[in-house]
Order: C-alpha cells, then structure tokens, then sequence
C-alpha cells in the first residue's frame, strides 16, 4: 500500500466521525497554539530585556572608589575618592582585556535654554564613553580629545533634555545653554536609547569633557577622578580576565597590603545583565512547560479516541487482515489517523498561536516575538505526539488475531 | 501443476484454554487437487472451523505439514501468511464482511490495495470481478442498500478479483434463503468449472450435494472423505441476478 494509498484511508476513516475527530485534534490545536504564544510572550520578554542592556553598552565594567569611614559610619562605595587620574591611564595602558576606559563624573544641575530650565544629571567624561555605551548621534559632532584636553564648554544633549530646553522637534545643535551661569555650546544631540533595565532615562543627561566638568561644575582634588571609571571589555569573554587585570593593577598601584580588602570597587553589569536574563529564561521555560502540558494532555486525548476506534473497528481490521492487510499495514493505518489527527491540529494552531501572540501583543502591549523555529518545533513536536500516542492502538491493532477480530461484534 | 493445490499431513491444533488442553484438531490429512471443489461438513465442535482456518492461512497448525501450491507454509509467520492470503486464497464468509459505508467497487478493490496495485488498475480488475458476480450495474452501492445474496456477490467477486487458486468460503450461504443459496451455489459452480479450487464449510447436506468432494469432519478427525456426482444448481428461472427482494 502506498503512503498516499494509506493516507486517503486514514481521512476517510477521520471523516466518518467529523465531531469526535475534530474534537480530538481540538487538543492538539490548544497544546501547538499554546507553545507558540507562550514562546512568543517569553522572547518577546527576552528581547525587550536583551534590548535595555544593550543600551547600556556591553562588556561593561565599572570601577568605583573606595568608602570613607568618619565616626562609626561608613560612607559606601565611591564616598572617598581613590581612583585618580592616573590610574585611569594605567587601566588603558596596562590592563589588555580592556577595550575602552573612561571617567564618569556627575552631577545634577539646572539647564537653562534661553526660555525654559530643565534640572537634568551634569555628566563629564572623555570620547571613549560613547564607545562603551555604544551610543551613537542623532546630529552634531561627538565630544573629542581635544575639548577633553583643552577644557571646551560644549555639551551633548540626550533626546528629553531637548524635548524639555528646545521642544519635541526643535534641532538643538548649535545653541547655547547655560548650565552654573557658565554658556556651553551644543555641539550634538545623541541618537534616542530609552530607559536602562532600572528604569533611568538614558536620554535625560547632558554630557562635556571631564575636564571642563571639573573646572566648571564640580570641582574636587585635581589628582583624584570624582567619580567612577566605566571600562568595556575587548569582548564578553574577556570580561573576567578585565576584572581581573583591573582588581591586581589597582591594588599594586594603591599599595593594597595582600589580604587587605580593595580600597576601591569593580561592578560587573554583564552578570548583572545575565541575571536578568536568566530570570526570564526561567519564566519562559516555564510557560512553554505549561503550554507542552497541554499539547501532552491533547496527545492522550487522541491516544484515548485510537483505542475506542480500534476497538469499534475490531471486524474490519479482522476483514482488512483476511485479505491480506499485512500487521504493519494496519501498525501503518491507525499511526497515520492519529498523526493525521496532530498533523492537522499543528496546521490550524499555529495560525491559532500566532493570533493569540498577536492579540496578547496589541491588547495589552506585551512585547511578543515570533520565532520560526519554534514554530516548525511546535509542529514537529505535534507530530511527535502523534506517532508517541498513537503508537500503542496502533500496535494493538496490529496485534489482533484476524480470526478473533472476524468474530467480534 | 505437478503435486495437489493442498497438502495437509497429520496436522493438529491444540488451544490452551488456561489449564485445559482442547484438541481443535487432532491428526487430519488431505490432498485437494486444483479445480477440485470440496465440501467440509461436520456437526460444531467437530473441528471444520479450525480446518477452514488453517487451509484458510489465517491459522498455523500445531503440529503437521501444510503444503499450499507446493509451498510449506505451516511455519510461516503473520507478514508471510498474511500475503498468501492475498494473492493465492479468497475467503468467502456466512456474513459477508463487507466494509460498512464502503461501495460495492470499493470493497472489491480492498485485496488489490494491499497487493500494491494501481488505482486505475484496481478500479478495472474490481469492476471486472463485479460484472463476472453479475452485479456490473451495482458497483457503487453500499452493503446497506443490497439484499443479502447481493451482498454475498460482492464478497464472492472481492475474493475473486486477486485471481486466486483457492476460494475458501465459510457457511456462505448461511444467512441466505434457499432461492439465493442455489444462485450463489451456482456461481460457485460457474467459478469452478473455470478453474478454481473451492473449499466450502458447511452443515447443510443440500449444499453439500453441489460439491465433488464431501469430507466430514468429527471429533478433530476426518471421518468420511468420499467423491460424488455434483448436482447442478439450477437457480429459479424468476429469480433474477442482482435483484433485490
């Protein structure tokens, strides 16, 4: 017999029965569209999570200062200033996992346009912080090492201290704000990144050379940097070898006795950024278990109809068999109804999931993403289920003893 | 062919029924030579069903030879014994198992599907075995919307139509009135004077008359075997091929 031949049987054998097959295979439908939408929520999580680190930049490092400890209280990382300038040369230098290094300084100061103020975070720091971020311009010109070197009073202005010194649309490149009575001009207007994984407005910062930040805005002791070193490694791998470098230049450079704890500290955003990850790794597996729950319960559904209809059809497999159904013709004849059963069922959930993704998306603003393969796993693992739960009917079937099944009634 | 269609010697079959033996069988030999036409009598219990079976390839002996066609097939397994039954036997039944809302063309087509073949070759070869059954014109009615001896045409043309050597029928007209039992006798006999080997089960001694050969069975054992003068079976002149009643 043909497959084709084996095939055209099984869907008459189907449609004798339209409501039970259909409700059977309703299971199935449940179970593929299920796993599809709730992959499709889970990626979509994962995607949106993925995306707020990546504006964060990636690979990072940051290196904060030391803590003071003034009558019993202990002022907390970054209170006493130990990181100087020179260190931050060493860690360029010195440490090779390191790709980029710079200074991050800040503060939070009023903005004043020439109609509107804006309090925003005041932020002085060198060319290569942008590379780190991976922050790119929406117009202008970058900050350069020569405004670094030379102290300009330009800035560069973030998206929503635009929208609130210039108006949503206005282009601020080539105005003049004031920020502690001192002009600065805008030299750039960075390119939109949204909000960090903490919920911080990336685009609500002004940012200058550090060294103008540190003439202008906040002073400080000129051998120490007032502030943290943001570092990006050469590449994620090198991230632990990074630290590493960093940790054993620093405390040679400070003296730090051996045992002693460092007097400075190294915050490791990838692993923070893959914890996060992990978080809703764990929810999507989660809800794809679920949703393969229900494709499993649908696989008994159809395991549970097989064994009515082998048993209902008892005399015509008796018959089949007297006139020459070889047993792997009949193994053949019911595994094929119960795949065609999930095979159909994948065919109509998958659209069914897609929707159901698409619904959840537009409803309630859940970021879905649709991933092809899961899709054509979904559909694979239907057809799994057909065969895994078919197979036991359909071996019973082909077990039976054609004399006994020509007798049954 | 050179030996006899079927060989059986000292067959038996013994089913175990929990603790208790019973001897279905307990020692038969038989030689049927092709184009012979046997009748298998015997009260129930006597074993003819069993025999049926065997011959019939639907059943291994226990013990014994089982030549068919000069080919030992008593060790055979399911696969082996399920293809003999295809191409070289055709079993008839008492209650016809036909597929249920399945036409007549259909259910004759059902050994030609297993044996591989075409679909327009199937079609041609089931129409063929349909119009040699007399029933040319009903090929696309269900078992439901025929008389009874229609329904046994259909099952006797399903046998047919993988041209096989052997007919096997079971109390094939048991479930029909005496009109129709001499029609289908009849038919029998048209089968057999081309050629075919029939091999008929039954406790009727009016259908035993239509047959060469009469064996009886008693006990698991052959108790008579004797030739005969067939009678003709001469259908009623107003009863009408493929007419229902």
């Amino acid at each position: 017999m043909s497959p084709f031949q084996v095939l055209r049987v099984a869907i008459r054998a189907l449609l004798r029965n339209k409501l039970r097959s259909f409700l059977t295979t309703l299971g199935v439908i449940i179970g593929v569209s299920a796993v599809i939408a709730m992959v499709a929520i889970g990626e979509g999580a994962k995607a949106r999570v993925a995306e707020a680190f990546a504006s964060m930049g990636s690979n990072i490092l940051i290196v904060l200062s030391g803590s003071t400890t003034a009558g019993g209280a202990r002022g907390g990382f970054g209170s006493m200033p130990t990181l100087t300038w020179e260190d931050l040369k060493a860690i360029r230098a010195e440490a090779s996992a390191v790709r980029y290094a710079a200074p991050q300084l800040r503060s939070n100061s009023p903005v004043v346009s020439e109609d509107q103020n804006w309090t925003t975070s005041i932020n002085g720091t060198s060319p290569e912080y942008f590379q780190i971020r991976g922050w790119a311009l929406a117009s202008g010109s970058m900050l350069s090492q020569s405004d670094v070197d030379s102290g300009t009073k330009v800035v560069l202005l973030g998206q929503t201290v635009v929208a609130k010194l210039f108006g949503a649309s206005a282009d601020a490149v080539g105005q003049t704000v004031r920020i502690k009575n001192f002009p600065f001009q805008v030299v750039g207007v960075l390119a939109s990144k949204g909000q960090s994984p903490m919920g911080h407005d990336y685009d609500d910062a002004v940012y200058m050379p550090h060294s103008t930040f540190q003439a202008k805005i906040q002073g400080g002791l000129q051998k120490f940097i007032p502030g943290s070193i943001i570092v990006s490694a050469a590449s994620s791998d090198d991230v632990p070898r990074a630290e590493r470098q960093i940790r054993n230049l620093l405390r040679d450079r400070h003296r730090v006795p051996v045992g002693a704890d460092d007097d400075f500290s190294i915050r490791n955003l990838a692993e923070m950024a893959s914890a996060r990850q992990e978080g809703v790794e764990t929810i999507t597996t989660l809800l794809l278990a679920i949703a393969a729950v229900s494709l499993l319960v649908g696989g008994i559904g159809i395991m549970n109809i097989m064994l009515v209809s082998v048993t209902e059809r008892t005399r015509e497999i008796g018959i089949r068999m007297a006139v020459g159904a070889r047993p792997r013709d009949v193994l053949a004849q019911f595994l094929v109804e119960s795949l065609t059963l999930t095979a159909f069922g994948g065919v109509v959930g998958v659209p069914l999931g897609v929707l159901a993704a698409n619904l959840l998306s537009t409803r309630f603003g859940w970021p879905v993403l649709l991933r092809m393969d899961i899709i054509v796993i979904a559909v694979a693992f239907s057809g799994v289920v057909g065969v895994a739960f078919g197979m036991y009917p359909a071996q019973k079937a082909a077990r039976l003893d054609p004399i006994d099944a020509l007798r049954f009634e | 062919m050179a030996g006899p269609l079927i060989e059986v010697e000292h067959i038996a079959k013994i089913y175990r029924m929990g603790e208790v033996e019973v001897h279905a069988l307990r020692d038969v030999s038989l030689a049927i030579v092709e184009g012979e036409s046997i009748a298998v009598m015997g009260p129930s219990g006597s074993g003819k069903s069993t025999l049926m079976n065997i011959l019939g390839c639907l059943d291994r002996p226990s013990r014994g030879n089982y030549r068919l066609a000069g080919r030992e097939v008593s060790q055979l397994d399911r696969n082996a014994l399920a293809r003999l039954r295809n191409r070289t036997l055709g079993f008839v039944f008492q209650n016809f198992n036909l597929l249920a809302r399945t036409s007549a063309l259909e259910n004759v087509e059902l050994p030609l599907l297993y044996a591989g073949l075409s679909g327009r070759e199937r079609r041609a070869r089931a129409r063929e075995a349909l119009a040699r059954v007399g029933l040319g014109e009903r090929a696309h009615h269900h078992p439901n919307q025929m008389s009874g001896g229609q329904q046994q045409r259909v099952a006797i043309a399903r046998a047919l139509v993988t041209r096989p050597q052997l007919i096997v029928a079971d109390e094939p007209t048991g479930n029909l009135d005496s009109r129709t039992s001499v029609e289908i006798m009849a038919l029998f006999q048209e089968l057999g004077r081309n050629g075919i080997t029939l091999l008929l089960v039954t406790h009727e001694a009016d259908i035993a008359r239509y047959a060469a050969r009469v064996v009886v069975m008693r006990d698991g054992r052959v108790q008579s075997d004797q030739r005969q003068q067939p009678v003709e079976a001469v259908p009623a002149p107003e009863a009408e091929a493929g007419e229902a009643p």
